[in-house]
């Protein structure tokens, strides 16, 4: 068995065990913790494939941007998550069956995959010869070229989230003092300070 | 058998011999980096800083680490034990792991990977956890405040710290370190480097990396008039020590990060004979060493933010500053034929 197998081998079982413990875990800040963990796995398996840039992105945005906000989320929720567990064996036999139902159903759609007759040719036409060039170039050379239009698109819906996010929940308080950096840098002693002279016993 | 010792078994021992030299020499230069930030903030405000242990003070680091390894550590009873002791470990050993693709010298590296800046990028990405996952385990207030500000703050300038290397990775042309610093080698020495042309870009990856690695005057996590120590009230001894230990790591590596991407690693200041007679390791950690008397300095005479002005500089200035640096760059480079093959 080769280190490479043997390193394949280790990822795999931390992610799939993780991946379990995520929904085993009794606390969600575990959970969550098992899923960062998943995640870690699942770029050291994208590291065994020579894909190094999907694999640090992979930790980049899921690992450090993504499971960041989840991990606030359930910090700040304090749901009794063990009050939620407690009608599990109740609903198990439901949630077994609706699992079955959708692997049969994945396993039909998958086993049944077949490619069109003209995607394998375009497909290779696409990838530049990796002995060339490290795989970050050659993802950049398909990305912004062949592919521009969908990137595009994904970037634009990506903003309209981002603006629909920003609409749902920014609201102006109005009646609370807010700073204005501008203004604030713009005072001098002479604007902000007056200077009296107070006579012994008089008061101003 | 012999295949395995020569293609398996004998690069994995070179490659924790070399580790382990590393990691070594990183320490001790980190205890003399701790001495040498207490002595300037003292030398700034007329004090005598450390000066007891060992000739001038300079063993002081050790006594300190010594007092902290022979402390009891207490684990307070509301906490979560197992996540409360896994957070120092994972703040020490994510900044040491940082440490592996840094290339010191011509070739001197231990991983010469094709993503070095994405790995350490990643990397430093992931040093949030430690400070959420302590801020948590402590199950306490002022811990919980902390951890969660200083969340929001790494996540908030390592937006502009990635636009930063973009402009540098737009000028260099490739995600390798080593790379990127033979890209500066030019005919003209220190003027060739990326500080003069992306100087913008220099001043926002220095700030940024303030306030990524905690340090003032960014240092709301902890924050000592409002919050105590920050994520780190409950910690003593040992675990205490690995994140103090940590965040000078992270100091030090964006140090290094700010000398390979900016002042040109190892290269020498002019590309003439006496100069370059001059080992590159001697250069990079001059240069590395410049940078961390800056962020002493910085540290002794500027006062602290407040948590809104913070967020105000990161999202409202740097953020749009690099964004619209990262565009002027990149139209640069390709309308002027300068881009890199």
């Amino acid at each position: 068995m080769s280190i490479a197998a043997a390193f394949f081998y280790l990822f795999a079982g931390v992610c799939v065990a993780s991946a379990f413990m995520v929904i085993a875990a009794r606390n969600p800040v575990h959970s969550v913790l098992f899923l960062i963990l998943a995640f870690v796995n699942a770029a050291g398996l994208l590291l065994l494939l020579g894909a190094e840039f999907l694999a640090m992105i992979l930790v980049v945005v899921y690992v450090g941007a993504v499971a960041v906000l989840f991990l606030f989320v359930v910090m700040m929720l304090d749901v009794d998550f063990a009050e939620l567990k407690q009608g599990v064996l109740q609903f198990l036999p439901v949630g077994a069956l609706v699992g079955i139902v959708f692997l049969v159903e994945l396993l039909l759609v998958v086993g049944a995959w077949t490619f069109g007759p003209g995607v394998p040719r375009s497909i290779e036409a696409a990838i530049p010869p990796l002995e060339t060039m490290t795989n970050t170039e050659a993802l950049g050379l398909v990305l912004y070229t062949r592919y521009i239009y969908f990137f595009q698109a994904a970037g634009l819906v990506l903003l309209i989230a981002m603006i629909g996010a920003i609409v749902l929940t920014l609201q102006h308080r109005r009646g609370v003092k807010r700073q204005d950096v501008a203004r604030q840098n713009a005072r001098t002693p002479e604007t902000a300070i007056e200077i009296r002279k107070v006579q012994p016993g008089q008061g101003i | 058998m012999a295949e395995f010792w020569s293609s398996y078994l004998w690069p994995l021992i070179v490659v924790a011999a070399q580790s382990l030299l590393l990691l070594v020499v990183l320490l001790v230069a980190i205890a003399y980096v701790l001495y040498a930030d207490r002595k300037i903030w003292a030398a700034v405000q007329i004090r005598r800083g450390p000066n007891v242990v060992g000739p001038w003070g300079l063993l002081q680091s050790f006594a300190d680490l010594i007092k902290f390894v022979l402390k009891e550590p207490v684990i307070p009873a509301g906490a979560n034990k197992g996540v409360f002791l896994l957070a120092p470990l994972v703040t020490c050993v994510l900044s040491l792991a940082a440490w592996a693709v840094i290339p010191v010298s011509a070739g001197w590296v231990i991983a010469d990977i094709n993503v070095g800046v994405l790995y350490i990028f990643a990397i430093s990405s992931l040093s949030v956890y430690g400070i959420i996952m302590a801020g948590w385990a402590s199950n306490s207030k002022y811990p919980f405040l902390a951890a969660l500000r200083s969340a929001a703050q790494m996540v908030s300038y390592e937006v502009s710290i990635g636009f930063v290397i973009i402009t540098v990775l737009l000028c260099a042309g490739s995600l390798n370190l080593s790379a990127i610093v033979e890209a500066q080698n030019g005919r003209f020495g220190l003027f060739s480097w990326y500080w003069l042309p992306l100087f913008p870009m220099f001043v926002v990856f220095f700030v940024s990396a303030l306030a990524e690695t905690n340090r003032p005057p960014f240092d709301l996590v902890e924050a000592e008039s409002e919050l105590v120590a920050g994520f780190m009230v409950e910690y003593g001894s040992t675990p205490y020590m690995m994140f103090m230990l940590g965040e000078y790591v992270a100091i030090a590596t964006m140090c290094s990060m700010g000398t390979i991407l900016f002042l040109g690693g190892w290269l020498p200041p002019a590309p003439i004979p006496p100069f370059t007679w001059v080992p590159g390791i001697v250069w990079f950690a001059l240069k590395a060493l410049f940078l961390f008397f800056l962020f002493a300095m910085v540290k002794a005479f500027v006062p602290r933010y407040r948590y809104d002005q913070l967020m105000r500089l990161g999202w409202k200035v740097f953020l749009p500053l690099s964004i619209a640096m990262v565009v002027v760059v990149a139209a640069v480079l390709q309308f002027a034929g300068l881009a890199p093959r």
